[in-house]
């Protein structure tokens, strides 16, 4: 019996072997590698979205493949290389952990052109490219200072690089200029995704007393706290409304599906050049969702702040800004600069706690 | 009818047979599987099981992905043999990591050839360091060591969290959590041009060596009678203590070896997430390979390769990540399931008979 299953087995496998031989075909191939799950309904759901738009868009001339929930570890870099030796000419890896894996393997095979997103460190063949998604909580925080009756809004955050702490930055300054009454409280995960994390982070916030959620992780965990308990909240990367239909009030929403097609059709003509791009609402890298369950004039100012910002006339770090300890890190009329806001490691005043540093 | 008839001895074959059978019945499963998701059978489980060796880069990689496994499985089924239940083992490599580690972002110019050398051992030491808690209080307290190693996990986690995000963050690194990159003096040699096969291999096979001969003299046996007849153990005037301090020191040794060869190695930094939750996976290395350190060996090459054929599958046929962990299950199961054949033999009555 277990011969005979060994047998058939073997046979299968040399099947497979010359079927996975004759199936060579002439498509360019794209890689993507991604920090979670592809139904974590956030972050790595958006880059799969912008995978599934280069296949739409490009057809047969593209052949795209994914490996989800790869940690930022050692397993990276396995998994970068596999991509790159078993054919795929343009690799997308996107989450900040990958970077020197990336970079290492980019190192190995200079004919592979590579996407980091969210880093800044790039090669040859290496480019970056990150979406200002800090406009778009600039917006949610404005709308986070008008819905609040408590003052005090509840922030789920990942880790405390400078991405996510810019984004609460942004949130605070956003809420601060519609109501100055307002401070923030942050709790960490130190997680990308985990939906059990998140969510008991989210409920330890309601306890103390928030009534309006924001969160930076991947998972609508926290969103769907807030709406049991009837309190409200924001998406993250992606249009969140059916785990909260009565608690969204917006959600910042990342569009990668252009730059991707863009850098795919570019790799496939030849043109493709290492390069930076850090694309916002103008751009609609970042778009934010249907305004909903807020009254009118909320909705009104949120949507004014939107186009401010886009029009230019709205910049959320504009001076002046102060940090927690009261010293000023932009006079009036100043702006904070790309690579201030880069390694941004310090809390603006308005946030509660420490930075863990 | 099938019914299980008690054997009078453990059936020496269905120690090693068991394992064998539970990898076929995973197999035929797994196929199966790929069958209900729209895959070729035959196609998928050789994706699956077969490509990734088919390459010398994939046969590197699987060491490169079993060693760690390797190292800390064969210092937990020392434990487990004496029903010393180490479960910390992930915060032992993580704490060893961090010794080690240290000592490369400390001297981070130095060219000194016993840069490695005094990593490693700080490695080590940082793992029996993190293992003698439990071992302390387990043995003084008689507090269990499940949970005082496992609990200990998280604070080492949290810690290297701490040092990545704070102190030993690097300088020119925009503030991101990561240390710098380890001097070349502290890193691992490559054995092989163009793989990232290390010299740590060399220590998980030291290592199963070095169990092999334990196990076949007296400190060996008396890991396996105190955890088979504590009451035996004492009378025979083996100290269950010493026995306690031993299975912990050196599970928790080991782990802390793997954790500093693994940054010093593939990783060549500390970062926050250093490990893919070696320190648990290996613990169904252990069992898998029945305590026994060749087992291990084996056993730990069958996990790697779940590990590398989930990431072949996902880029050949696109079939989710889950796959990986359905494997494993199905794996664990049915080794959970064979075992009972050791002890009891299958009787297949058919009609009157079963009378």
């Amino acid at each position: 019996m277990l011969r005979s299953t060994l047998k058939t087995l073997a046979l299968a496998a040399i099947g497979g072997a010359m079927l996975s031989v004759s199936a060579q075909a002439e498509p360019t191939k794209v890689g993507f590698i991604y920090v979670g799950p592809i139904s974590d309904h956030g972050w790595s759901f958006r880059h799969d979205v912008g995978r599934l738009a280069i296949e739409k868009e490009l057809g047969d001339k593209v052949k795209t493949s994914y490996v989800e929930s790869v940690s930022e570890g050692p397993d990276a870099e396995r998994v970068i290389s596999q991509l790159a030796s078993s054919g795929h000419k343009l690799i997308f890896t996107t989450s900040f952990g990958y970077m020197n894996p990336t970079l290492k393997v980019a190192k190995r095979f200079p004919g592979v052109k590579f996407e980091h997103a969210t880093g800044y460190k790039q090669a040859a063949n290496v480019a970056t490219y990150s979406a200002r998604f800090y406009e778009g909580r600039y917006v949610i925080g404005a709308i986070a200072g008008k819905m609040t009756k408590s003052n005090v809004i509840g922030y789920v955050g990942a880790y405390p690089i400078p991405e996510v702490v810019r984004g609460i930055n942004a949130f605070l300054l956003g809420a601060r200029s519609v109501n100055p009454k307002v401070s923030v409280k942050v709790v960490w995960v130190n997680s990308w995704y985990d939906p059990g994390k998140e969510a008991d982070a989210a409920k330890a916030l309601i306890d103390q007393g928030v009534d309006v959620l924001a969160q930076h992780t991947d998972s609508p965990a926290p969103l769907q706290v807030a709406e049991q308990r009837g309190i409200v909240g924001f998406g993250q990367a992606s249009d969140n409304i059916a785990f909260a239909p009565k608690a969204q009030l917006t959600a910042i929403i990342d569009n990668w599906d252009k730059y991707y097609v863009e850098r795919a059709k570019a790799v496939i003509d030849g043109s493709w050049k290492k390069g930076d791009v850090w694309g916002g609402l103008k751009s609609t890298m970042v778009s934010m969702a249907p305004y909903t369950n807020l009254p009118a004039d909320v909705k009104a100012m949120a949507q004014k702040v939107e186009a401010d910002i886009i029009a230019g006339k709205v910049h959320p770090f504009a001076g002046p800004i102060k940090d927690q300890s009261g010293a000023l890190k932009a006079k009036a009329g100043e702006t904070l600069d790309d690579g201030t806001l880069l390694g941004m490691n310090w809390y603006v005043e308005g946030v509660e706690g420490k930075l863990p540093q | 009818m099938i019914r299980l008839v008690p054997r009078r001895q453990r059936s020496r074959a269905m120690v090693w047979g068991a394992p064998l059978l539970a990898v076929a019945l995973t197999l035929i499963t797994g196929g199966l599987t790929f069958a209900i998701m729209g895959k070729p059978m035959g196609a998928a489980l050789f994706t699956f099981f077969v490509q990734p060796l088919t390459s010398v880069y994939g046969v590197s990689e699987l060491i490169v992905k079993a060693s760690p496994l390797v190292l800390i499985g064969i210092g937990l089924s020392l434990g487990f043999r004496a029903n010393v239940w180490n479960i910390g083992a992930e915060g032992q490599y993580t704490f060893g990591a961090i010794l080690g580690g240290g000592i490369a972002i400390f001297f981070h110019d130095s060219t000194s050839p016993f840069l490695l050398p005094a990593m490693l051992i700080a490695g080590a030491v940082g793992g029996m360091a993190w293992a003698a808690i439990p071992a302390f209080l387990r043995t003084r307290f008689n507090a269990n060591e499940i949970l005082v190693s496992l609990m200990l996990t998280y604070v080492a986690v949290l810690l290297l969290s701490y040092l990545v995000h704070g102190p030993w963050r690097d300088p020119d690194g925009y503030n991101f959590p990561e240390s710098r990159l380890f001097p070349e003096a502290g890193t691992m040699p490559v054995l092989i041009e163009g793989t990232r096969v290390h010299m740590g291999v060399f220590f998980a096979l030291i290592a199963v060596g070095v169990a092999l001969l334990l196990g076949k003299g007296l400190t060996g046996f008396k890991l396996k009678l105190v955890g088979l007849a504590p009451e035996a153990a004492r009378f025979a005037g083996f100290s269950e203590t010493r026995i306690i301090w031993f299975a912990l020191l050196a599970g928790g040794g080991l782990a802390g070896l793997a954790g500093v060869i693994e940054v010093a190695g593939p990783i060549g930094q500390l970062i926050p997430t250093i490990s893919p939750g070696y320190g648990f996976t290996a613990i169904i290395v252990a069992f898998l390979g029945r305590l026994h350190p060749v087992g291990v060996l084996l056993a730990g090459l069958v996990m790697a390769l779940t590990y590398l054929g989930g990431e072949t599958a996902q880029i050949e046929i696109g079939v989710p990540a889950a796959v990986t962990g359905l494997f494993q299950g199905f794996l664990l199961f049915y080794l959970l399931a064979c075992d009972v054949l050791i002890r009891y033999r299958v009787h297949i009555l058919i009609g009157k008979a079963a009378r």
